[in-house]
């Protein structure tokens, strides 16, 4: 099932980048005019055709198809052209880190944290106050992450001067593990972060408050009340405990789903990760990139999904492994 | 209070509203349950039977309110006690076996722990093998094996979960044990062999026990004595014995000819009409518009239960005035 899964997945990787407008050696093309170097005329057609032979573009489409099927399943992701000759599984790399620090992270807090506030908010012996938080994070969840991230920028960055504009760590800085850039990181982190958990937390929050619900009618809530366990006992081990159990689910398809789903924010931000290279190889139709980085959001979808279906089990002993 | 009494409700009220409209789902309920004594209350579905059960462990939850009354148990009264010490006051005295067993279980948690968390929830100061042992014998003595503490609720069957229920009421031994229908998810075999299991465990503990439900049959074998409700009310209560040979109120005699009988060959009779929305209570008895023996004075006055003959008790103008 998971390789059906993800060899349909890269078939139709490699069949929608060529249904584009767009095409790759133009885009370089462009890239060589725009420096002067081109000569245009006869020379041209020859560096088309060189590239298109180098790139195995020449070829008819089954062949290039059987090709990438079969490199792709060897995690040989091939060259990227507009940065050719960088390997894409390299970028992918250098990218990753990035991707999985800012965005898993901030996608596993907005997680717990809602979760929480939802559990909190279905129950009837918790603070009043709870109840107000319903619409805050009913319009937090409607407002797009990137519309929220560019007001955030506009307020702390732009005109606080709190934080900086974009980017992973200043410019001018080595990566290195010590603690200034580590700080560094962290600061450059806050926007993109908080625009994420901001607009994430009121989906797992209404969502939890929506099984949770459902969970407090239960016959057993009703037992453990009159076992007479205390409140927190109730709420953790009873309610919140069998309430979470549809939110993983969730979380596994949101964690897959976190590379892509981040594109925007980190071309808002300008972060160096999986999504700003995604774009960048859109914008220039570089095949093998929009592959590559696709082909890899596919396999993380994939994955963490295949992670929670084994680990479901020891959640909730009815399913079996 | 004297000492013998196990748990003495008074004028207990508990009313659900909503709007401005408010239902009297229990009215002015007042019994004494003895120690080691079983007690069932009867009655049509919508009379009052679990809300009475949920409002004496204060389970009830809005839009149902307690209104006045009190319950009795070991010299306090529970209904006026705070939450802390309801808290503590369930399960260690007042236990209950509930209705929907099928549901009743945390189907995430092993039955050992669910077991567990119901002592430590009382600060006994027991250690982990005392609770183990404990919890072993438990199950012993419901019939079932040791395996089951290890066992999540949906590895159990129907019948298995209502025995481990049993086992959790009585992981404390309380001195009121209070069974809503506790078979009545269950099919006709096991109902009789679970009941009897629950007879059993509630002798050995000396506990009292309200069994509530409306199998007629499964009370006779069961109850020592039979409360029966009507529209909130308590309109009867007698000894079992006394109950199905000479039932006083006329909804009792009512309820009883309905019922199918292995000694005599009759016809069986339905009760005409409906119980009466809770909304629009007729005046006078709730149960005149039924009643084939109504007077004038059914349809004006409320009739209160009075004690008459021995231990028995009936809300009834009509026995009022044969007994005077």
């Amino acid at each position: 099932m998971f390789f059906v899964v993800v060899i349909l997945a890269a078939t139709l990787n490699f069949i929608i980048p060529r249904l584009a407008p767009g095409d790759p050696i133009g885009a370089v093309l462009e890239e060589l005019r725009a420096r002067g170097a081109s000569t245009g005329g006869d020379a041209e057609d020859e560096i088309v055709a060189a590239y298109r032979a180098r790139f195995g573009l020449d070829q008819p489409v089954h062949v290039q198809y059987f090709r990438f099927l079969f490199n792709t399943l060897r995690f040989d992701l091939g060259h990227s052209i507009s940065y050719y000759p960088q390997k894409v599984e390299a970028a992918l790399l250098r990218s990753l880190p990035w991707t999985v620090g800012l965005l898993a992270i901030s996608t596993v807090m907005s997680f717990a944290a809602g979760s929480f506030f939802g559990a909190m908010m279905a129950w009837p012996r918790a603070p009043g106050f709870m109840q107000r938080f319903v619409p805050m994070f009913m319009v937090l969840s409607a407002v797009p992450y990137y519309l929220l991230g560019l007001i955030l920028v506009y307020i702390f960055a732009f005109v606080m001067r709190l934080l900086p504009l974009g980017g992973a760590y200043s410019s001018g800085t080595i990566p290195q593990l010590d603690l200034d850039f580590l700080l560094d990181v962290i600061r450059h982190g806050i926007l993109p972060a908080l625009s994420i958990v901001l607009t994430s937390v009121g989906f797992w929050a209404l969502g939890m408050r929506g099984v949770m619900v459902t969970v407090l009618g239960e016959d057993y809530l009703t037992l453990a009340e009159a076992k007479g366990l205390p409140d927190r006992r109730i709420f953790f081990g009873y309610a919140m405990r069998n309430a979470l159990l549809p939110q993983v689910t969730s979380l596994a398809i949101a964690l897959g789903t976190v590379a892509s789903g981040s594109v925007l924010v980190e071309v808002v931000f300008n972060y160096p990760g999986i999504g700003w290279l995604l774009y960048n190889a859109l914008r220039s139709s570089d095949y093998y990139m929009v592959q590559g980085v696709t082909f890899f959001l596919i396999l993380t979808v994939a994955v963490s999904v295949l992670i929670v279906d084994m680990i479901y089990p020891l959640l909730d002993p009815r399913i079996e492994r | 209070m004297s000492q013998d009494i196990a748990l003495q409700v008074n004028n207990l009220r508990v009313s659900y509203v909503t709007g401005d409209q408010e239902v009297k789902a229990v009215d002015d309920v007042t019994f004494s349950l003895y120690p080691g004594e079983r007690l069932g209350i009867v009655g049509e579905s919508g009379s009052g039977k679990t809300t009475l059960a949920l409002a004496l462990m204060k389970l009830h939850k809005p839009p149902a309110y307690i209104r006045g009354g009190e319950a009795i148990l070991d010299g306090g009264d529970i209904l006026a006690l705070d939450r802390e010490a309801m808290r503590q006051t369930r399960w260690s005295k007042l236990s209950l076996i509930p209705q929907g067993s099928m549901n009743s279980l945390n189907p995430v948690v092993k039955i050992k722990h669910q077991m567990a968390d119901a002592i430590e929830a009382h600060e006994r100061g027991w250690t982990r093998g005392r609770i183990a042992k404990h919890i072993g014998e438990l199950l012993g003595r419901v019939g079932l094996p040791d395996s089951v503490a290890e066992m999540y609720p949906h590895e159990l069957s129907g019948g298995m979960k209502q025995r481990v229920c049993i086992a959790l009421a009585i992981i404390l031994e309380p001195s009121v044990i209070i069974a809503d229908e506790p078979t009545s998810a269950l099919d006709v075999v096991v109902q009789r062999v679970v009941m009897q299991t629950l007879n059993d465990v509630q002798e050995q503990l000396n506990a009292a026990m309200i069994i509530i439900g409306h199998d007629m049959g499964l009370m006779a074998q069961s109850a020592d004595r039979l409360a029966v409700m009507y529209a909130g009310k308590m309109v009867e209560v007698s000894p079992i014995g006394s109950f199905f040979s000479d039932p006083q109120h006329p909804y009792s005699q009512l309820l009883i000819s309905s019922l199918p009988s292995a000694e005599e060959k009759r016809e069986l009779t339905a009760i005409p009409g409906s119980q009466p929305s809770l909304l629009e209570l007729p005046p006078g008895c709730a149960f005149h518009p039924r009643c084939p023996l109504a007077v004038e004075r059914c349809r004006q006055e409320i009739p209160l239960l009075r004690d008459f003959s021995g231990a028995r008790r009936a809300a009834c103008h009509l026995v009022e005035e044969q007994g005077a």
